[in-house]
């Protein structure tokens, strides 16, 4: 029988992350990647600003902690001057697709030989649960109270379906951590966009659908059935692009 | 005696970055600076260095971050809209203690201004600018030389203390073409090794590069107070100034940058004259020279600050001096420049003011 053990590449750290929260799932998944690709002493990975800030708590490897958006560009220099050495960035919705949305686009479409693990949990996690540029239309937020749509907000921006249309892109998956399936196919994605990385493939982004049920005020189970039954809608889940 | 070359400032910078061991740059094109990126595209392939034309000078910043994390000697430049849009990074940068150049060739402002060159960043470089209790190492070269010498000083002031530094020029000193001798990198100080490198943890406990302080809860406090003790240091090491005629002179010129090598040509014309007119200008702006304005004020009737903005740098000339003297005041911004002749008038009028005839204070 196999015996199910934590990564080393996680450290024997108390989770700051709410019961129910996505990320901790997607630490698990991103370090037993690292662990099974044997790259965790050549792995430097960018923290963002937003409730994954504290992942060089949980991550034993390096790690460096960059200003709201910025972790595609901060790991362009850091992968410039290292090139033999696996560089990857964790962002959410926020960071990745409002505030940072040309650091983005441009890291994408340079082909940066990155890997970004995004986590679309449609929401401001860390902030206290404000608009996320993809929230649901509808969806009430701290900060469109009447849901989303109803004053100018704009639809939910889909990050996958924006980089498809980008040259410079190799590869680009949609998935999510709602059942034991997407789990695993999330980590399979989240494998080969680092296996791309090794092999110099170029830019490989997977997004991620994380529930965030503090900020969404529901249940953990009722979290689950949202990113089911309605982000699952919005955001389709499959191959964006893969240029293998 | 090194080859000589004729270069613009602009080119002789990055020429000195390159010379340095600069391995590392990221900028946007912005004019009075054009030539920096232009110049290092060609020139950072040729050596195995790294050159990105940035989305932003945002984007450029924060890719400065990341490859002085990973322990390359960076750099990037641009000029005053630019060095707004850098703030934040700048700031992440002082805040994490990374070595690293900013250059800002400065122009007309606010706003887009204009292209002329200009001194109205003075403030932003000196005081601040991003947020927080930071400071940054502020060079003010007078002449492509001094540019050249003093940006290959600025590598190993940046390692030594494990602070940025910003080369504040402006559009005149960028643009302008005379002849540079070259002389071979040799560092100025015993650099310490570099301990915070990202290279993965390979053999060692696995490193974090942060800014985020909250536990224990006065984390940031403490902090804060080493970067202040770090900047108490280089306040004691790193105060540099340079003196021209000041021993017998009446009224001595303060001005910094290429405002002072045209207030040098007006001492000059003054001296024929037979008025007795030195001239002081810092080479750091912070850590300001505070030390050799109060000795010079002491010494002479009168202070004349000459700056290409409304007063700014007449500030720190104020509070360094303890009002040792008068000082009177010459400068506008948005371009305009002080000319030898509109200097000396200026100091006609000073000499024949009640003020000059009291005498000392
Ligand atoms: C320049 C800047 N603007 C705003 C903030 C405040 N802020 C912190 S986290 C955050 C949003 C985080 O949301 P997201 O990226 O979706 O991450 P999540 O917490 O949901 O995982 C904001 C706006 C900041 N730290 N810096
Ligand atoms: S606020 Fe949301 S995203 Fe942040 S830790 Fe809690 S559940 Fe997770
Ligand atoms: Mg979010």
């Amino acid at each position: 029988m196999q015996t199910l053990k934590r990564t080393e590449v996680l450290k024997d750290a108390l989770t700051h992350y709410c019961p129910g929260c996505g990320h901790g799932i997607i630490h698990r998944l991103v370090a037993e990647v690292i662990e099974e690709l044997g790259i965790r002493e050549i792995t430097i990975g960018t923290a963002p600003v937003g409730c994954a800030v504290l992942l060089y708590d949980y991550f034993n490897c390096d790690i460096i902690e960059c200003s709201h958006g910025r972790p595609p560009a901060v790991a362009t220099g850091i992968k410039r001057i290292h090139p033999d050495k696996i560089v990857f960035t964790y962002q959410g919705d926020g960071d990745l697709a409002a505030i940072g949305t040309a650091e983005t686009i441009h890291a994408a479409n340079r082909g940066e030989n990155i890997t970004v693990i995004f986590v679309n949990n449609a929401i401001y996690g860390m902030t206290g649960g404000q608009m996320a540029p993809t929230t649901l239309t509808g969806m009430v937020s701290t900060t469109s109270r009447d849901g989303r749509g109803q004053h100018g907000e704009g639809p939910p921006l889909k990050v996958c379906e924006l980089l498809s249309s980008l040259d410079g892109v190799y590869y680009l998956e949609r998935t999510a951590v709602s059942t034991p399936k997407d789990v695993n196919s999330t980590k399979r994605a989240i494998k080969k966009a680092f296996q791309n990385q090794i092999d110099g493939k170029g830019f490989s982004l997977v997004e991620v659908l994380s529930m965030c049920p503090t900020d969404w005020k529901v249940s953990t189970a009722k979290a689950v059935d949202f990113v089911n039954n309605d982000m699952k809608e919005v955001f389709p889940l499959g191959v964006y692009k893969d240029k293998s | 005696m090194g080859k000589k070359i004729l270069l613009k400032g602009n080119e002789v910078m990055s020429e000195a970055a390159i010379q340095a061991g600069c391995r590392f740059f990221a900028g946007y094109p912005i004019t009075p600076q054009n030539e920096v990126p232009e110049y290092m595209s060609r020139r950072m392939p040729q050596v195995g260095g790294v050159f990105v034309q940035a989305e932003s000078e945002i984007a450029a910043i924060n890719m400065v971050f990341g490859a002085s994390a990973a322990g390359a000697r960076c750099m990037t430049s641009s000029s005053s809209p630019g060095i707004s849009l850098k703030q934040e990074g700048i700031s992440y940068i002082a805040g994490a203690e990374l070595p690293c150049l900013i250059a800002n060739m400065q122009r007309g402002g606010p706003g887009l201004g204009n292209i002329r060159a200009s001194q109205a960043d003075y403030f932003q470089a000196v005081k601040g600018g991003g947020h927080g209790d930071y400071r940054l190492i502020v060079l003010a070269p007078a002449s492509t030389q001094e540019l050249y010498n003093l940006t290959m000083n600025a590598f190993d002031w940046a390692d030594y203390y494990r602070n940025p530094v910003l080369m504040l020029g402006d559009g005149i000193l960028g643009q302008m073409t005379e002849p540079v001798e070259i002389l071979p990198y040799e560092p100025i100080l015993d650099l310490p090794e570099k301990d915070f490198i990202l290279d993965g943890c390979k053999g060692r406990d696995p490193r974090v590069v942060k800014t985020l302080v909250l536990r224990p809860a006065e984390g940031l406090v403490d902090h804060n107070e080493h970067l202040q003790k770090k900047y108490r240091r280089i306040e004691s090491e790193l105060s540099l100034c340079d003196e021209y005629r000041v021993e017998d002179a009446d009224i001595v010129i303060a001005a910094y940058g290429i405002t002072s090598r045209i207030a040098k040509g007006a001492v000059r014309m003054a001296r024929e004259k037979g008025m007795k007119v030195g001239l002081i200008r810092p080479i750091t702006l912070w850590p300001f020279p505070k030390e050799s304005f109060k000795k010079v004020a002491y010494d002479t009737s009168q202070i004349l600050v000459v700056e290409m903005s409304h007063g700014q740098f007449i500030e720190d000339v104020k509070l360094a001096i303890e009002a040792a003297c008068p000082v009177e005041f010459l400068g506008k911004g948005g371009g305009w420049y002080p000319t030898e002749e509109i200097i000396l008038e200026k100091i006609e009028s000073m000499i024949t003011s009640p003020v000059a005839a009291k005498g000392r204070v």
